[in-house]
């Protein structure tokens, strides 16, 4: 019976006396459209391809971030331009499709794909969700300052032979090392 | 015209403001459940969102109003009529202020009493003719949470009753003027208080609609607006067992001069709406067959002791 009476009528009331106080907290809700809310700067959202410090395309279309992506939602195809790189000829993204987990951008060798804190991208035309290198291209190196692919490599472009990359000792003559 | 019970303006007006308030409530409580949890709730549709009634009004009106082909469809029909009408008709003995009212009986709590039981058939009857297993589930509960809350939500009226020697609400009121029946009636009270959530179905006492175990529970099948009758009906029993509280344990429509009669009798309602909307905000629900044995083998005798003493003191004080 005493159990019964603490049970159903002193807990009660003391749960009751508990949410009654929250009436004078302050709600959690951020106003979104009117107030912005704060996005950290790891923030996985929109996709965008990043170029390297000397203004270059860093993605060399290895397309392991097409094969990385659970959905499948990115296209690319691999092109070699005059100097010897790779890039790609085209490179979509079906923003319809993505779900912005960051597996494309874990799997990029070279930094080119990144995600940022922007995720206000609703459309009216369904077509519209997918995007072109011209529209996921941006004209600077998003969160990795310094790195240049080519630069440290070992593969040989124009301009840059074997051997000349950052911190890369030049090429040995294996036949010089035979007995 | 003349403004006095049971005049016609009277009942305009007062089914006018009864209907008007039950579905602001559908804002107030969505507002205060939000406040309670540290949310905003609708605060965009005009004035801090007081237009989401029109807006939720709007939206049910213009909603697919589907009958089931499998339904009895008769009875289907039926069902959410009679919950409206049952719980205005309770209104009607209501007093609300000195000459505002729309009829004083006597036999007002007999037949507030009366009208509760034929609640229990709106939901009975709406989930039996729905032909649906969770709706069944449903009105099976509300039956029978219906019908026992509404043994010792009677007995705890009593006291009252006794101690003012009338079933009339207005002579309940009148005899309050010296003290509220709160303080020798406290126990009643408390009955009646979670009777009342009983009756009306609400959180923690909604078994019957229970959304997390039997979907929607009685109203399942409904849509549109039979089942925006239902909703609506819920929270004039709302405002009926609040108004019932504050004409048998507070006094009224008494209050100190400074404010109008009506307006005391309001605020007094709206502060047990409110509480009504705490209970919601704070309490889990029982189990069914929790629920059934504290009714029954707590609050049942609980009444009976209250009314037996309550007899006592009065038979002796003669």
């Amino acid at each position: 019976m005493l159990t019964l009476i603490k049970d159903t009528l002193i807990s009660q009331v003391v749960t009751l006396w508990k949410v009654f106080l929250h009436t004078f907290a302050k709600a959690d809700t951020v106003e979104y459209p009117d107030e912005q809310p704060h996005m950290f700067s790891r923030w996985r959202g929109r996709i965008i391809l990043s170029r390297d410090p000397d203004g270059e395309e860093r993605c060399v279309a290895c397309n392991l971030c097409a094969v990385a992506c659970p959905v499948d939602c990115i296209a690319l195809q691999k092109a070699e331009d005059d100097a010897g790189r790779w890039c790609p000829e085209f490179f979509r993204i079906n923003f319809s499709r993505c779900i912005m987990c960051g597996f494309c951008e874990e799997a990029c060798p070279t930094n080119a794909i990144q995600l940022t804190p922007d995720f206000e991208m609703a459309e009216y035309e369904r077509q519209d969700m997918v995007w072109e290198k011209e529209n996921l291209l941006i004209n600077g190196t998003g969160k990795y300052h310094d790195y240049n692919f080519y630069r440290v490599s070992g593969m040989k472009i124009h301009g840059k032979d074997k051997g000349e990359g950052l911190n890369e000792a030049p090429p040995v003559d294996v036949r010089s090392l035979l007995p | 015209m003349t403004f006095e019970v049971g005049s016609i303006l009277n009942i305009g007006a007062i089914l006018a403001v009864v209907i008007g308030v039950a579905a602001m409530l559908i804002w107030v409580e969505r507002r205060l459940l939000s406040l309670w949890q540290d949310r905003l709730g609708p605060n965009r549709v005009g004035w801090f969102g007081l237009m989401q009634v029109v807006a939720d009004m709007v939206k049910i009106f213009n909603k697919e109003d589907w009958v089931p082909p499998f339904s009895d469809r008769f009875v289907f029909v039926l069902a959410p009529a009679i919950i409206m009408t049952v719980i205005l008709l309770s209104f009607g003995v209501i007093p609300f202020a000195p000459g505002v009212g729309i009829a004083d009986s006597n036999v007002g709590v007999l037949f507030v009493l009366a009208m509760a039981s034929l609640g229990a058939y709106s939901v009975m009857l709406g989930g039996l003719s729905s032909d649906n297993k969770y709706a069944l589930l449903g009105s099976l509960r509300a039956a029978a949470q219906m019908v026992s809350y509404e043994v010792f939500m009677g007995i705890s009226m009593l006291g009252v009753v006794a101690l003012t020697g009338s079933f009339d609400l207005r002579e309940i009121v009148l005899a309050q003027a010296d003290g509220w029946y709160v303080i020798p009636q406290f126990v009643g009270f408390v009955i009646f208080l979670i009777a009342g959530v009983a009756e009306s179905h609400r959180l923690p006492f909604d078994i019957p609609e229970a959304d997390q175990e039997i979907v929607a529970g009685y109203h399942t099948e409904y849509s549109g607006m039979k089942f925006g009758m239902f909703f609506v009906g819920e929270y004039l029993g709302l405002v009926l067992v609040s108004s019932l509280i504050t004409v048998l344990f507070f006094g009224g429509w008494m209050g100190p001069g400074f404010l109008p009669p009506v307006i005391w009798f309001a605020a007094k309602a709206f502060v047990f709406i409110c509480f009504f909307i705490l209970l919601r905000a704070a309490i889990p629900r029982p189990r069914y067959d929790q629920l059934m044995s504290y009714g029954w083998l707590f609050l049942l005798p609980l009444s009976l002791i209250n009314l037996l003493v309550t007899a006592f003191i009065i038979l002796s004080s003669q």
